[in-house]
């Protein structure tokens, strides 16, 4: 199937990325922006995932009461997610529709009301919503790892925010930060579907060029120092079951090591399944799952990273069997990292390990959402094209590369290891 | 543009037949990604358990991927995981569901991986206890999950004297009880070619996907399965009951009240699923998100659901809240039932609502696993293979009146369940 893509740019400096893809009647439009929990200073912790909720909140042109409404009765589906490096807002409508989620976007990225009543009656929501966090042990574990691996960089805080700031945020804070990232040159357009790319783009040209550019945000910088030995801390909490998360320093998604990690972690603790809509698979056959779980020192382990503008944290959460103590799953653990270390690993493991992605892949490309979202979300941390050559990327990883990161990033000295310890349990 | 009336499943495009052994098997191309979808049930979910031994049907499922006497369990995983597949099996009250994904390549194998977990699985003792410890967690996690909890506890009150009552998943008591002899035995009795329904969704003809099951599937008999087993007659509660399952610790509150529901093949489904859409689902959750959420800011999550399956549903209204204001909400809840049933809904309400029904439909069915797992639907309540063609009319055919029937006929606010969960 020839699938025609699109890759250009408004005049106000908006990025804009097209493809059509002639599968169903739907298409699938989303605008990213360049801010997310890393670009907030204490005080203000929580605030781009607060002016993610106040974008639902209506514009003179589609009040809140109108606006989910319309997009309903259309029988669409749209939602927003705030995370580490970006915010993003989508609407995926049956094709003939869509136009409506492409006037909503470029109205409210300029016209949103930010009404003091409003901003009011949704901080309580967000508290209801930090509070319905805290009900989770993972979260509370989580929070507390990120934390302890984060002094300098702004990627120590929750996206959720502190709830210090939830309560002391004002509306002038909120639209101050609104108004500073939400420009067009800040933004990126991602629509996938079945439309015709050149009327598309003339579409997005009429709607959104004449928003003006803003000045160009300043992200914050804050490198994290070098950790200089390895920190452990402990949550304690309700419940009878005792989680492990074990947290090494993840380089970013643009570095080169990013892939080899990518085929260790695959090894380690099963493929990670990237998608935003599209299933991944299990993990049984891993090392880790073999060597903790299979010998009952774990009921169940999971493994992962995130491909993010700096580097962050590739975690091994585990839920440690109720018979067992922690430690006994981290000497496990730390077995299985010596060997991954000390041996290289078979050249069948690699290709098994990119089989994986592959399936994983076409799982995902069942889902036009999930393609539009791929073509915005890469372009948040690296660019389409880092999507696109992602499989053949991988197919270039070689037995002594996954050898030589194990080496130099699963190390001790630079990790975090938290545990949850449950105030009912016998641990 | 690819017409929307295409892109949904009818029966020209639905290939169905019924082996000799009783499987049905249901089959549709779908070219568009090289990938393959497997989804079925039979008939042996968690109503067949003892009172004593709950979770028996669940413990089942989950064991038959733990080794057969061709493959144990590092080696059926292996197999799956080596080329990104997977596969797997769930217990619910009725119904054990089965299914799983693979490259199209490697539906050979997910078919062979489906027939020999069926067929022969061997419960190897060191791997049940693995699992057992596993449900162990998992209960105790639920112990500690005030959503669980909070739902647990309506159903226990809804459907008292009545086998739904029952939790699909046990305690640790009853999980403790089981034997591998008790597996082994339910397995025999309730694994059956008889009433068991497989689709088969994605990059392969569908005539050559139902020949394959046929060559995995065709021969086998299981002549000793149990009779489906007759539900009680359910009676709704007389008066409002509450009840609270605490929690200590936690910073939120689960809220669950409501009331009983039609079954999936009553006629008042579709008037009351339209009627629960503007309820607590429509736009960003319905009258119950905007007056719990928008309006005062009380939780994060507060919509309504109608649970309409083989027997009698469930209609309910679902928040997370601050304890200290837990019966603010129940109040503005019962309030706006009340509202509800007293006043039903608007003409353009209604309209809205069907807009919503008929306009999502390609959405709901463009991946293989959702149009497989419509396909089950069809057949499970025998809706006829171009349910979903005619389905926007039957959607569009629903009156304002009829919606207002259906809400007094279910809900009444001086009758209702409440159940919370938290500290």
């Amino acid at each position: 199937m020839t699938e025609k893509i699109v890759q250009t740019a408004l005049s106000n400096g908006m990025k804009v990325l097209l493809k059509e893809i002639h599968t169903a009647p739907l298409v699938s439009s989303w605008v990213w922006y360049r801010v997310g929990s890393r670009d907030e200073i204490n005080g203000c912790t929580g605030i781009s995932h607060w002016v993610e909720h106040m974008q639902f909140k209506g514009t003179p042109q589609f009040p809140a009461s109108m606006l989910d409404k319309a997009i309903s009765r259309e029988g669409g589906m749209w939602n927003a997610m705030t995370y580490l490096d970006w915010t993003t807002y989508f609407e995926t409508m049956p094709a003939d529709r869509i136009d409506l989620g492409l006037r909503l976007e470029a109205d409210r990225m300029v016209n949103s009301a930010f009404d003091e009543k409003e901003v009011g009656s949704e901080r309580t929501v967000i508290i209801a919503e930090r509070e319905g966090n805290e009900n989770e042990p993972h979260f509370l574990l989580g929070e507390a790892v990120q934390g302890a691996a984060f002094r300098v960089h702004a990627y120590h805080h929750e996206v959720i925010g502190d709830m210090a700031d939830l309560h002391s945020m004002t509306r002038d804070d909120l639209y101050r930060h609104y108004r500073t990232y939400y420009v067009p040159n800040n933004a990126v357009m991602a629509v996938a579907g079945d439309f015709d790319a050149d009327q598309m783009l003339e579409r997005i040209q009429e709607l959104y060029e004449p928003i003006p550019a803003g000045s160009e945000p300043a992200r914050l910088a804050r490198p994290e120092p070098e950790q200089k030995g390895e920190l452990r801390l402990a949550v304690e909490g309700p419940g009878e079951t005792t989680y492990v998360q074990v947290c090494y320093r993840f380089p970013n998604a643009s570095d080169p090591d990013f892939f080899p990690l990518t085929v260790l972690d695959s090894l380690l603790a099963g493929p990670s399944n990237l998608n935003m809509f599209g299933g991944g698979i299990s993990n049984k056959t891993s090392r880790l799952y073999r060597a903790l779980v299979d010998k009952e020192l774990a009921v169940s382990l999971s493994g992962g990273s995130q491909a993010t503008i700096d580097p962050f944290l590739y975690n091994i959460s585990i839920t440690i069997h109720p018979q067992r103590q922690p430690e006994e799953a981290l000497a496990a653990l730390d077995d299985e990292i010596k060997r991954i270390q000390d041996e290289p690993v078979d050249e069948d493991e690699i290709a098994r390990a990119i089989k994986q992605a592959r399936a994983i892949f076409a799982y995902g490309s069942e889902n036009i959402t999930n393609q539009a979202f791929w073509m915005g979300y890469a372009e948040m941390f690296a660019d389409y094209n880092w999507f696109l050559t992602y499989l053949d990327t991988l197919t270039t990883v070689t037995p002594a590369d996954v050898q030589r990161v194990a080496q130099q990033y699963l190390l001790p000295r630079s990790r975090v290891i938290g545990t949850y310890v449950p105030s009912g349990g016998e641990v | 543009m690819a017409s929307m009336l295409h892109s949904l499943p009818g029966a020209d495009d639905t290939y169905r037949v019924e082996l000799p052994n009783g499987i049905v098997v249901l089959a549709r191309a779908n070219f568009n990604s090289p990938s393959v979808v497997i989804s079925a049930y039979l008939y042996a979910g968690g109503l067949f358990d003892p009172d004593e031994k709950l979770g028996l049907a669940d413990f089942v499922s989950s064991a038959l991927m733990r080794g057969t006497h061709k493959r144990d369990f590092q080696k059926l995983y292996d197999e799956l995981e080596s080329v990104g597949a997977s596969f797997g099996y769930n217990s619910g009250t009725h119904y054990a569901g089965f299914g799983g994904r693979s490259l199209v390549e490697d539906l050979p194998l997910l078919l062979d991986v489906m027939t020999d977990t069926l067929q022969n699985p061997a419960f190897p003792a060191d791997q049940v206890e693995k699992l057992r410890a596993q449900m162990l967690t998992g209960l105790a996690i639920r112990a500690q999950d005030t959503s669980d909890m909070a739902s647990l506890t309506f159903d226990e009150l809804l459907y008292d004297g009545h086998p739904y009552s029952r939790s699909d998943e046990g305690w640790p008591e009853t999980i403790q009880a089981i034997t591998q002899d008790d597996l082994v035995e339910f397995h025999r009795k309730h694994y059956s070619p008889h009433g068991m329904v497989i689709s088969i969704v994605g990059a392969v003809e569908p005539e050559k996907a139902v020949a394959e099951v046929e060559h995995m599937l065709g021969g086998w008999q299981n002549e000793v399965q149990d009779e489906a087993l007759e539900l009680p007659e359910f009676r709704p509660p007389a008066q409002t009951i509450q009840r609270h399952y605490s929690i200590p610790g936690k910073s939120q509150s689960d809220l669950v009240m409501g009331s009983y529901g039609p079954k999936r093949n009553d006629p008042e489904y579709l008037p009351a699923t339209l009627g629960n859409n503007i309820l607590g689902q429509f736009g960003m959750m319905g009258r119950i998100g905007d007056v719990v959420r928008e309006q005062s800011g009380l939780a994060y999550y507060a919509y309504s659901q109608l649970s309409a399956g083989v027997g009698p549903g469930a209609w309910y209204v679902s928040a997370g809240v601050n304890p200290a204001n837990l019966e603010k909400a129940t109040e503005l809840v019962k309030q706006e039932l009340k509202r509800y049933v007293e006043e039903g809904i608007s003409a353009e309400e209604l309209a809205d609502s069907q807009a919503n029904y008929v306009g999502r439909l390609p959405l709901s069915l463009e991946s293989n696993g959702g149009v497989a797992g419509a396909l089950l639907n069809v057949e499970r309540y025998g809706l006829g293979l171009d349910y979903y063609r005619q389905y926007p009319d039957l959607v569009r055919a629903v009156t304002v009146d009829e919606v207002l029937e259906t809400a007094r006929k279910y809900i009444d606010p001086e009758r209702l369940v409440i159940a919370t969960a938290g500290p």
